[in-house]
């Protein structure tokens, strides 16, 4: 340690402003402050400063994500190999149940899902360093949490150059334009996911992208899935209750059928407790709402996360379920309200998206109208609009470009209420 | 009548180093200072030339746009050197102490008996003005004005602070004096605030010819800033003067007894000094005999004023004009491994108002905080801690921002009349961006000056 902290002392001096290499600076300063807190002391105002700093408050935030990154990558595993028990039977035949095959569904899950995390970090700080030179300063932190976002909302078979492209993109047009980390006006990581959905969307949609391997598996196949396969979800499914044509795990029920024929077999086919467990197909990180509360529990109990935001959230979801059951117009409708809150990406949106400090409402009561309304629309548009299928990406991106407005609403409430001290005075 | 209040938000922040409840007589500095910088936006124009002779309590300098405010030696001595620093600004006027005091002396008058015009004379021509600071801006009172109410905190909640009911008892006399000039100067009344928790010293508890109030919470419930926005609230075109209770007392004093009473206690305080003590000095008291010899390192650093509002002025410095407090902290100029001290270590170290930190498992735990910045700056990106720690029904993040952009009209209505830079310290010292905040808010305040007063 004290070696280490020599060479950094040593160094320090031949990066500064008139340095050997200086033009280094910004990679210099990303990694010796990694392994040191610099010596800077404070020079204005209070003398003594908290001890919290954006790299804790960040990595929380990582460590957070990691139940949902493992958890994910061995779903995907799960998935891949839930579908080749159909093609073979023999070989793969037990490994329909959730646990057996334990160790190759976590290899190829990993196989899987690694590769996009390398993608996504190594794209996206690229690209920051890059801004950072070209700014003179070091990495600042808002990606180390993006960078993991990114992986956590695609499906495990999204080409690699798809998430490479995404996240350019992001992190350029999403963040950097407006001046770097804690300037952005929507979400990084769904910026990337937006950006995919609405350019490749046959890549980020449909029932053949949710379980890993569902393409190849369909060519050996002879072009369709094997008897008895589904590559939908949930919500594939009950977005196809409004249509005309509904379906049920692959299978095909009648248009005649009623909301609550349709409803039974809907939820005899997707089970509560495996939604909140997470064993249904999605997402990487977004199946678990198990795993997702964990990290929940860390964001909420050391105070990284707005608690206003989740709860509120959630309970936006609820009532605007609820409202759709009141309506009941059609079977997805009808579905029950709880089941909103833990399909799809609702419960991840929740804790990880909805809750960046940086493109959520800014005050504490524009926080609960923010995560309201954000889980609000989610639902609506979830039912309303069975195009997209997934309304929760859009719904709190939208929620993001109206954030800067609820706290415009709060921020006048205080004008005036400030005002009304002196008039009744 | 009297008011009480009890906040709930706020933050104390707890270091090791209070001043023991010993009062203690030091020796006479060798030279002291006035500095103009304690008086924000202050050009003074020095009359004594240097090697000149002054007496105690007499014109030194006087505020060149306001040259009635005046400003007097505290002890009989030689100017001995007027420092400058960029653009020939005057930093320090020092005085080398003479061995024999002399001092000016008028006749002593009670305040009660004569009208407003007489006391603000009194007050201007003899040095006291200065003790008065206005709401808004937090600078000199402008005698120009006549402040609605004037507030005085009966107690400071800031780390390590002076206990002023330690320091004032005894004084009543002349703490009700200075009351009865102060209720002169307003057509409103004088607040004293008092600490709801704990009992306040008979000074002033008993004090008359006044509006007593009460307060509790955390830092900054001691801050005359809270007390005015939660007692009186400042308007656009309002003002309020504020005072020091300490300083009350000296303008007791001086009208009492006719001539200048320059002494006063400091509390010495901080983890790193040692006889940590009141010590009677001298205002502008050069700081060596204080710190010299009661230092525990020397990597340090010397504060006249608390942690979070006072200058660092060394060791061989001088006591700032309106404090009651030296500080002696250890500097942070180290690497901090980032496993073990720095960011990601277990942190039992510091104290944080974050739950990413244990604090709050040790809420009675003394800490020996450094002055490191303990991270780099970096756009805001946190919301929601800083409305943890100020309690005033005014949106910091938001105010902040207005300045930052230069935006008056949100500036004014988000409050910024109401606030100085010490009431947005916690903000400062909690925000995990590591943004000057205090700086910031007396950006806006100076931009208001010029543009809206």
């Amino acid at each position: 340690m004290k070696a280490l902290k020599k060479v950094i002392q040593n160094l320090d001096p031949k990066f500064e402003k008139g340095g050997k290499w200086e033009k280094m600076y910004p990679l210099y300063e990303s990694l010796s402050t990694f392994l040191f807190t610099p010596k800077h002391v404070t020079k204005k105002g209070a003398h003594i400063r908290d001890g919290v700093d954006l790299k804790r408050t960040m990595f929380m935030v990582v460590l957070a994500m990691i139940p949902a990154l493992l958890f994910g990558i061995y779903n995907t595993g799960h998935w891949h190999y839930e579908l080749q028990s159909y093609l073979n039977p023999e070989q793969f035949g037990a490994y329909s149940d959730y646990m057996t095959g334990f160790g190759d569904k976590l290899l190829y899950g990993v196989l899987q899902v690694l590769p996009i995390l390398i993608v996504s970090y190594g794209v996206g700080l690229a690209i920051e360093f890059i801004f950072g030179f070209m700014r003179g300063h070091g990495l600042h932190e808002g990606f180390l949490v993006s960078g993991m976002l990114i992986p956590l909302i695609m499906p495990a078979d999204v080409p690699l150059w798809m998430v490479g492209v995404a996240t350019a993109f992001a992190v350029v047009i999403g963040k950097e334009v407006f001046g770097g980390t804690g300037m952005n006006i929507v979400n990084v990581a769904l910026t990337a996911r937006a950006f995919l959905f609405f350019a490749y969307p046959t890549a980020m949609s449909g029932d053949k992208v949710w379980k890993s391997g569902t393409s190849d598996i369909i060519a050996q196949n002879g072009g369709t899935l094997p008897d008895g396969a589904s590559g939908a979800t949930a919500l594939g499914d009950v977005a196809s209750f409004v249509g005309d044509a509904p379906v049920v795990a692959g299978e095909a029920l009648s248009a005649t059928s009623t909301s609550a024929e349709l409803l039974q077999k809907f939820e005899g086919a997707y089970d509560p407790l495996h939604a909140i467990i997470g064993m249904v197909p999605g997402s990487v990180g977004e199946t678990s709402v198990i795993a997702i509360m964990l990290g929940a529990a860390l964001l909420l109990y050391t105070g990284v996360a707005s608690w206003r935001i989740i709860l509120s959230f959630f309970a936006g979801g609820f009532v605007f379920g609820l409202l759709m059951n009141l309506i009941g117009a059609n079977a997805y409708m009808d579905m029950p309200a709880y089941y909103h809150l833990i399909i799809g990406g609702f419960a991840f949106g929740a804790v990880f998206m909805a809750t960046d400090p940086v493109t959520a409402a800014q005050t504490q009561y524009g926080k609960l109208w923010y995560g309201f309304l954000g889980g609000g629309l989610a639902v609506l548009i979830r039912v309303l609009n069975p195009a997209y299928p997934e309304g929760v990406m859009l719904a709190i991106l939208f929620m993001n470009i109206m954030a800067p407005l609820i706290d415009h609403y709060v921020v006048q409430a205080n004008i005036s209420r400030r005002k009304k001290r002196f008039k009744t005075a | 009548m009297s008011k009480a209040v009890r906040l709930k938000k706020g933050l104390d922040i707890k270091l090791i180093g209070e001043a023991d409840q010993v009062k203690v007589d030091l020796e006479t500095p060798t030279m002291v200072a006035i500095k103009p910088s304690d008086f924000h936006g202050l050009v003074p124009k020095v009359i004594i030339k240097e090697g000149e002779k002054v007496k105690r309590g007499e014109v030194v300098f006087y505020d060149k746009y306001n040259k009635d405010v005046k400003f007097v030696s505290p002890v009989t001595g030689v100017l001995s050197e007027v420092v400058r620093g960029e653009k020939r600004r005057i930093l320090e006027v020092r005085i080398k102490v003479s061995e024999v005091d002399e001092v000016v002396q008028v006749d002593p008058v009670d305040p009660s008996s004569i009208s407003r015009e007489e006391v603000m004379k009194t007050m201007l021509a003899n040095g006291l003005w200065p003790y008065l600071k206005q709401r808004p801006l937090d600078k000199i009172a402008n005698p120009a004005v006549t402040p609605k109410a004037i507030f005085i905190s009966s107690f400071d909640s800031s780390p390590l602070a002076p206990d002023y009911d330690f320091i004032i008892h005894g004084q009543d006399q002349y703490f009700q004096h200075g009351l009865n000039a102060l209720a002169k100067l307003t057509d409103g009344k004088v607040n004293l605030t008092l600490n709801a928790k704990g009992a306040p010293d008979e000074a002033f508890v008993n004090a008359k010819n006044v509006q007593i109030n009460r307060i509790s919470g955390k830092h900054p419930a001691g801050n005359v800033g809270t007390q005015i926005h939660h007692f009186d609230p400042i308007d656009k075109g309002e003002f309020v003067f504020t005072v020091n209770p300490q300083d009350v007392v000296t303008i007791g004093k001086f009208f009492a007894e006719g001539k200048f009473d320059s002494s006063k206690y400091v509390a010495l305080t901080g983890s790193e000094a040692n006889n940590r003590k009141y010590y009677k000095t001298i205002m502008g008291a050069q700081l060596t005999p204080l710190v010299e010899g009661n230092l525990v390192q020397d990597n340090v650093r010397v504060i006249s004023g608390n942690a979070l509002t006072g200058e660092a002025v060394g060791s061989d410095g001088f006591l700032g004009f309106y404090d009651a407090q030296v500080t002696v902290l250890p500097e942070g100029d180290d690497y901090k491994f980032f496993l073990t001290k720095g960011w990601l270590g277990p942190g039992f170290d510091k104290f944080s108002s974050h739950r990413l930190f244990p604090t709050w498992l040790t809420p009675n735990k003394k800490y020996r905080l450094d002055t490191n910045l303990n991270g780099e700056e970096r756009g805001f990106v946190v919301t929601g801690e800083m409305e943890k720690v100020l309690p005033f029904d005014i949106l910091p993040m938001q105010l902040i921002k207005a300045i930052i952009v230069n935006d008056i009209d949100a500036m004014e209505e988000l409050g910024i009349y109401e606030v100085a830079p010490e009431d947005f310290a916690l903000c400062e010292y909690v925000c995990t961006s590591k943004i000057e905040i205090q700086e910031k808010i007396r950006e806006g305040l100076d931009v208001i000056e010029e543009e809206c007063m």
